[in-house]
């Protein structure tokens, strides 16, 4: 789903005290920022290759094929921060972060490459966009947390952002799944059927409605997480604005 | 505020010239035969852990008493807090201490203060435990005799027409009856009970995953083993009951390590038995027997489905292995030092 990883934001309430630190060395830090300077700079450029794409052909339609190839790089990239959960060099929790990452995986490979029919609707560009949004602004604030440095204005913003993002991204991903679906049901995409000598099935177009009926009890819980956090967030800043 | 009295109060031997209800003077001489102790009565507070708000006040609290009795009184005064709810500690984010604990052993003045925190809902080990076995066992057999509205009409109530697949009923209700013998008759458990959320997300495992296997093995297309056949049932079907014997094994030698109504714990040992000869390897061969056991099953089936459930519980069984290892590394000196938590050397 298109919303900034919620266990993350944990390092959200450390920009005056530089508590997450316990985990990381100085080599991991290093390695951190360097991590995350790279994924804001390849973000951008998929949000540059978006602007350009629609001022060169004048529309929005299927501007999905002009940052294709960066887009799949940088997500699958996002696997990385599974790992650092993983290895404790970012106080996240890894289920919480490996369900955000996968889910974005599995809309970039599973559903938009896989289905070729859905690439040129514009949900998916309605997905993209948040998603780019979301995520330059994410990557600059773990950038500038890990240097002490953060701009009330990076805070603010990935604490005040998702409210509309979170919604059109998930309006997005919903809309390109639904769309998917018909070409599924038609080529058995991904699925297996009775009987094999392993004696197992498996029915992907099921499998997508399924999914989109995970968004109901998800997404309100997600969303509703993130609006708390903005309150303690952006109340505490308020008090102190040191910055 | 203490009241030393010189005898035990459960003793009410009043000395000569003594007015009964009014306490002795404290004599520190021993008498006679009997060396005689002070006794002094304990005061106990109970405050909640999280908002230190004052829920209980206790004077004359025997030295002797356990958290258990200290348990009942706070129910009396907090009748929605039954004991098996209650967690009582010394320090507000400390362990919780055990019923068994007596009054007086604890670092506690003579006045003493815990913290109390509500562990919510409890249901009993042996209602859980009966309702997630019960549920496989006849999900299973609904798939089995091809109850309607699983299948396509034209399938309900037909039997398979390969004989692994009534081989597997068979095996597949056997366990599912065993443990709930075991339940039953077998098993002593160390907790009376769990917090209640518990049973829904173990009924789901349990439910769920017998449902997901018995339909494919019970299914009118499904294949029996092709990769040896006959044979591979055939040995499936020894290690099998192999490691049902053993598992079965393990739990008697178990039961007997702690007398009824007890919650000892000891260091198991190699009994007479020949299957629990894997003690000298393995910390927690009950799990390895029972990992054996749905190893045995997913040959004999040739079911992914099975062959996931049986991932799925091996990873669930070494995580408790481990455990189970640790804390009886941490409590006896003297543990074997050649046993692995669950596979011999490996794990």
């Amino acid at each position: 789903m298109s919303a900034p990883a919620i266990g993350t934001t944990k390092t959200a309430h450390s920009d005056v005290a530089p508590k997450k630190k316990r985990g990381p060395g100085a080599l991991a830090t290093a390695y951190l920022v360097i991590y995350n300077v790279v994924m804001t700079a390849g973000w951008l450029v998929i949000a540059v290759g978006l602007v350009r794409a629609y001022l060169v052909r004048g529309s929005y339609h299927g501007l999905y094929f002009s940052i294709e190839k960066p887009l799949k790089f940088f997500q699958t990239g996002a696997l990385l921060e599974i790992l650092h959960c993983a290895v404790g060099i970012v106080p996240s929790s890894v289920v919480l972060t490996g369900f955000q990452v996968l889910s974005r995986v599995f809309l970039t490979w599973a559903v938009t490459h896989s289905v070729r029919e859905v690439q040129s609707e514009d949900s998916v560009l309605l997905f993209v966009s948040a998603w780019t949004i979301t995520e330059i602004i994410r990557y600059s604030f773990y950038t500038f947390s890990l240097l002490n440095h953060l701009p009330y204005l990076i805070k603010w913003a990935r604490y005040t952002f998702f409210l509309v993002l979170y919604p059109m991204g998930v309006t997005g991903e919903l809309l390109t799944i639904y769309a998917a679906l018909p070409y599924v049901q038609k080529t058995g995409l991904y699925s297996v059927t009775l009987p094999n000598k392993y004696n197992f099935s498996f029915d992907y177009y099921t499998f997508l409605i399924l999914t989109m009926v995970s968004y109901i009890p998800l997404f309100p819980q997600l969303y509703f997480h993130m609006m708390r956090q903005r309150k303690k967030v952006l109340a505490h800043v308020e008090e102190y604005k040191t910055e | 505020m203490d009241t030393v009295v010189l005898e035990g109060a459960t003793h009410k031997k009043a000395g000569p010239g003594s007015v009964p209800g009014v306490p002795a003077p404290p004599v520190k001489r021993p008498k006679a035969k009997k060396a005689k102790k002070a006794v002094v009565f304990f005061e106990v507070e109970i405050l909640d852990a999280k908002t230190k708000d004052k829920l209980c006040f206790l004077d004359k609290v025997e030295p002797n008493a356990t958290i258990g009795e200290i348990k009942s009184m706070f129910h009396k005064s907090h009748p929605q807090w039954y004991a098996a709810r209650q967690s009582i500690r010394l320090d507000p984010k400390g362990k919780s201490l055990k019923d068994e604990d007596v009054l007086q052993h604890l670092p506690v003045g003579t006045t003493a203060t815990f913290y109390f925190r509500d562990l919510g809902a409890q249901i009993s080990w042996v209602t859980v435990f009966l309702t997630e076995y019960g549920g496989p066992l006849l999900l299973y057999l609904m798939f089995y005799f091809r109850v309607p509205f699983i299948y396509a009409p034209k399938y309900d109530f037909t039997t398979s027409k390969h004989w692994v697949v009534h081989l597997a009923c068979m095996c597949h209700s056997f366990h599912y009856l065993k443990r709930l013998l075991e339940t039953l008759f077998v098993h002593r458990f160390s907790h009376g009970t769990m917090p209640l959320r518990n049973i829904f997300k173990n009924c789901t495992y349990y439910w769920g995953f017998a449902a997901w296997m018995a339909y494919y093995i019970n299914h009118p297309l499904y294949t029996p083993p092709t990769i040896y056949g006959e044979q591979q049932v055939r040995i499936a079907l020894i290690i099998f009951l192999f490691c049902q014997v053993g598992n079965f094994s393990i739990h008697i030698a178990l039961r007997n390590l702690r007398p009824p109504g007890s919650k000892t714990r000891k260091i198991p040992y190699p009994t007479k038995n020949p299957f629990t000869w894997i003690f000298l390897l393995v910390s927690c061969p009950n799990y390895t027997y029972e990992l054996g056991s749905w190893f045995g099953f997913t040959l004999m089936t040739q079911c992914l489905p099975v062959a996931f459930f049986t991932a799925v519980g091996f990873i669930q069984m070494t995580v408790w292995a481990k455990g189970k290892h640790r804390s009886y590394l941490k409590e006896f000196r003297d543990y074997p030092p050649l046993r692995s938590p669950i596979l011999p050397f490996v794990l």
